[in-house]
């Protein structure tokens, strides 16, 4: 499995960011290898208009099975990301990227 | 002035519900008993002029703004398209490219420079200006459709229509939408003269700072109209006068003046302080339109 969280830094200890697409990292957790990877996005900061899409196609193109962000995709991109079949859990804001795996772990999170 | 005799008036407020409707319409028609005015209602996304007037022969037309339409049949998937697109309203998800229709600004770059030819442009519905014909005075009002979220390609599309007109009346008054976002800029865009109505309140004042630092930045000519004069304080007032910014009308604080507007009538000719301003403003109208011209 590969869960991908949106989070306001790199590592574990790091905060969930709310946002969907203008969060500040999208980080990569691989099950399987262990491997933990952040991807930058802060980018998007220059761009006024379409900050979901963006992320919807990243998204695409990373293809994660599992996300984990707080407050959700916004329409736009929920219509986007539909066809992905990727399980999305929201409401995860105020906790860390640890807490947050932990609790998807004990199947906890709101899923979308 | 910009073409041949046509003085273009903006009726516009960095505050909203500071009474641009109000002047607009009684100004029309107060206007309209001498000559032939257009009134055209460019708050595309709450037009509201028309409910003052009551026209029989009405015209309406849709409008339309080009989208992308991607053929995947020609499409190899190079990913140029979502390069281009500024507003990421072309993205490529898998082996799809998707045009989300409402965040296209209509800028063709992804269809001119794919080099497949594969978004060529279509288009598609976002609006209608309805166009009806009263004594004296035409009135164009544009009206965006349920759930489209941009403005200004329809206040270009209504721009374009007045344009295209066979007769055109004289003095065209643009009551425009209120703020100062692109949809401002683009419904001031041609006028000659825009008006920034205002209230004397400490809220009039900030909106009508920021109003007036748009007019600057884009080199339009304006003046301001206090409207409910005789509430609130005189900020308003000194600030103008300090900055030296023409206060070309007063319209007094009335609480009939209120009840009339909010029964959709034109008070002007039952409300002497009113038809007073409409008078004052007409004839710095005049100055104004010899001054251009």
């Amino acid at each position: 499995m590969r869960i991908a969280f949106t989070s306001v830094g790199t590592n574990w200890d790091a905060q969930i960011d709310p946002r969907f697409g203008r969060t500040a990292f999208l980080v990569l957790f691989n099950e399987e290898t262990a491997q933990l990877e952040a991807v930058d996005n802060s980018g998007v900061q220059a761009d006024a208009h379409g900050a979901g899409t963006a992320m919807a196609q990243r998204i695409y193109e990373l293809h994660p099975d599992v996300l984990i962000t707080g407050n959700g995709p916004g329409d736009t991109a929920s219509k986007a990301l539909k066809n992905l079949h990727m399980r999305i859990y929201v409401e995860a804001h105020n906790m860390s990227l640890k807490e947050a795996y932990e609790k998807y772990k004990k199947q906890e999170l709101t899923a979308l | 002035m910009t073409n041949s005799g046509i003085f273009k008036l903006a009726i516009a407020s960095g505050k909203g519900g500071t009474g641009k409707t109000l002047l607009s319409t009684n100004l029309a028609d107060y206007l309209a008993r001498k000559q032939a005015v257009l009134l055209a209602d460019l708050d595309v996304e709450e037009p509201n002029d028309a409910l003052f007037f009551h026209a029989e022969n009405k015209v309406i037309t849709p409008q339309y703004k080009m989208i992308p339409d991607w053929q995947s049949d020609r499409c190899t998937l190079c990913g140029d398209c979502t390069r281009q697109c500024k507003f990421h309203a072309v993205i490529r998800l898998g082996e799809f490219i998707t045009v989300f229709n409402e965040l296209c600004h209509s800028c063709y770059a992804c269809s001119d420079l794919c080099p497949e030819q594969a978004l060529p442009m279509k288009p598609y519905r976002m609006g209608e200006t309805r166009h009806q014909i009263l004594n004296g005075l035409q009135l164009i009002e544009s009206r965006l459709d349920v759930g489209q979220e941009q403005a200004v390609p329809l206040i270009h599309a209504t721009q374009k229509y007045i344009c295209e007109l066979e007769s055109k009346p004289a003095i065209q008054i643009l009551d425009c939408p209120p703020g100062t976002s692109c949809p401002v800029v683009a419904a001031v865009d041609g006028a000659d003269l825009v008006l920034l109505v205002t209230e004397p309140t400490p809220f009039g004042l900030n909106d009508l700072k920021l109003a007036v630092e748009t007019m600057r930045q884009i080199d339009k000519a304006f003046a301001v109209v206090i409207n409910r004069q005789g509430m609130g304080d005189d900020a308003v007032e000194n600030w103008c006068k300090s900055e030296n910014i023409t206060v070309a009308a007063r319209i007094p604080y009335d609480r009939q003046l209120a009840e009339q507007y909010a029964a959709a009538k034109l008070a002007w000719c039952d409300n002497t302080a009113l038809e007073e301003a409409l008078e004052e403003l007409a004839l710095f109208i005049q100055q104004k339109q010899v001054q251009y011209a």
